[in-house]
């Protein structure tokens, strides 16, 4: 076994948004900082729809940059399953739409300009303890290198198993996981692309919804989102549902694949603790994407921020017990994860709907009602107007909505 | 009965890694490997596949 003397301060496994954020804010407070990544290519395959709004800019003090923010997003348009739609759009931009490897690039790029390292092609094997260390194994051109930190950051994604390595459960629950596949296709057209456009019903994408983000003129990212057990009952999984809903539009189904993404999304099922001895978790890793609309590139930024403050602090109190780096738990929950919960009690509430349910809501209810639902942020006595208001027509769904925001 | 996964089909997105309860499965580079010893057979990696890419086989 190969060896390596350097023991760093912070080793982050996994260089994607999250990682690298933590590196970035790592470097920028001048700790040691090695970002590991197994892949060949930073960015790249994406498992993502790569639309950031402008709210997650100012948070993470970026400017947008035309060779990465390559599709400026005005507004969103909601159809219902019975194709009647909803548009909602502003004069100005609201976000973008990211080619997402030449972001991560310069993120990267960011990174090491302030004194990260960064190793491609790096597989962890195996992550240990010893003396009040983290002992990484890492597998590299068929030989295992030793890796030595004080500390770990697993941004490793869905499919962590650092965190695991290391005793802290993060294993995502079939209920509270979606399955995601996309397309980015060129030379497809019928639909305004200012707007992220989002189909709804549960022929469309049982427990979920078909996006189109637009990516530049006559291409976009065209995929969808399904909840993970739904495949069980309808013998359909993620794949199948989009290519027999392209098919059935006709501005799509003569287009071209340019790329082909999948990946699991895990909406919901927050970790009641992202610490453990020596290690914190962010990003996918740690279940940080909105358990409404599954996005997660800003939120796994500032989680990674987030867990990169908390370990400067260790760093800088010579602590790395799980004991010390819990309050990042506590901090994460109070900046971004109340507000998550909140929006997955929403969302189990979507979950509840027929389809005439969502024909008859798309009819009724305005968009800022809409959204205070789905923000989770109307009052009982809102509530209970709207219900007055909108919902007596329908008493199912009222029940419904009772047994939610109790 | 153990996990196996389609190379031809996969896309290595890693889902199947994220929902195995037991760690049996893990992604390097662009392959899966299932480790048949720790598979309870559970199909919540066959549930979550986006692309149909696994499957529960007899093992040889």
């Amino acid at each position: 076994m190969d060896s390596n003397e350097v023991l760093y301060d912070v080793i982050v496994v996994g260089a994607g948004p999250s990682g690298l954020a933590a590196g970035l804010e790592l470097a920028k407070g001048n700790a040691s900082v090695l970002i590991l990544d197994r892949k060949q290519e930073i960015g790249c395959p994406k498992r993502c729809a790569e639309g950031l709004s402008n709210r997650w800019f100012d948070i993470m003090n970026l400017k947008p940059k035309p060779e990465w923010a390559v599709q400026e997003i005005k507004g969103a348009v909601l159809y219902g399953p019975n194709g009647k739609d909803v548009k909602m759009k502003s004069e100005n931009a609201l976000g973008y739409v990211l080619e997402r490897k030449m972001f991560e690039k310069e993120l990267a790029i960011n990174a090491v300009k302030l004194g990260a390292k960064i190793l491609l092609k790096h597989q962890v094997i195996n992550a240990k303890r010893e003396n009040g260390l983290v002992k990484l194994e890492v597998e590299v051109n068929n030989e295992v290198k030793e890796f030595k930190g004080k500390l770990v950051i697993a941004c490793d994604g869905i499919d962590s198993l650092i965190a695991r390595m290391l005793g802290l459960n993060t294993k995502n629950n079939l209920n509270d996981t979606d399955s995601g596949y996309q397309y980015e296709m060129t030379g497809i057209s019928g639909y305004d692309e200012n707007c992220l456009h989002l189909y709804f019903g549960t022929q469309v994408a049982p427990r979920g919804y078909i996006w189109i983000f637009p990516k530049r003129e006559g291409t976009a990212n065209v995929g969808i989102g399904i909840g993970a057990y739904v495949s069980n009952e309808t013998k359909l999984n993620a794949k199948e549902y989009l290519d027999r809903w392209i098919q059935s539009q006709p501005g799509l189904k003569n287009g071209s694949i340019i790329e082909v993404n999948a990946g699991g999304i895990p909406v919901g099922g927050f970790l009641e603790k992202m610490t453990a001895d020596n290690l914190l978790v962010a990003g996918d890793a740690g279940h940080m994407v909105d358990p409404i609309h599954g996005g997660g590139i800003g939120i796994a930024m500032e989680g990674g921020r987030l867990a990169a403050k908390n370990a400067l602090r260790a760093l800088k109190e010579n602590d790395y017990t799980d004991k010390n780096l819990n309050q990042y738990t506590q901090e994460w929950f109070d900046t971004r994860g109340n507000e998550l919960k909140r929006r997955l009690k929403s969302r189990h509430l979507l979950e509840q709907l027929s389809d005439d349910d969502f024909n008859y809501l798309a009819e009724s209810i305005t968009m800022d009602e809409a959204l205070a639902i789905g923000n989770g942020t109307l009052s009982k006595t809102d509530m209970a107007i709207l219900f007055t208001k909108k919902l007596v027509k329908r008493p199912g769904l009222v029940a419904i909505m009772m047994k939610y925001f109790q | 009965m153990s996990a196996k996964n389609n190379s031809n089909k996969c896309l290595y997105c890693g889902a199947c890694v994220g929902v195995c309860p037991v760690g049996a499965i893990t992604l390097k580079d662009t392959r899966i490997f299932i480790d048949e010893k720790k598979c309870i057979n559970c199909g919540a990696c066959v549930t979550i596949c986006p692309v149909g890419a696994m499957k529960l086989e007899k093992k040889i």
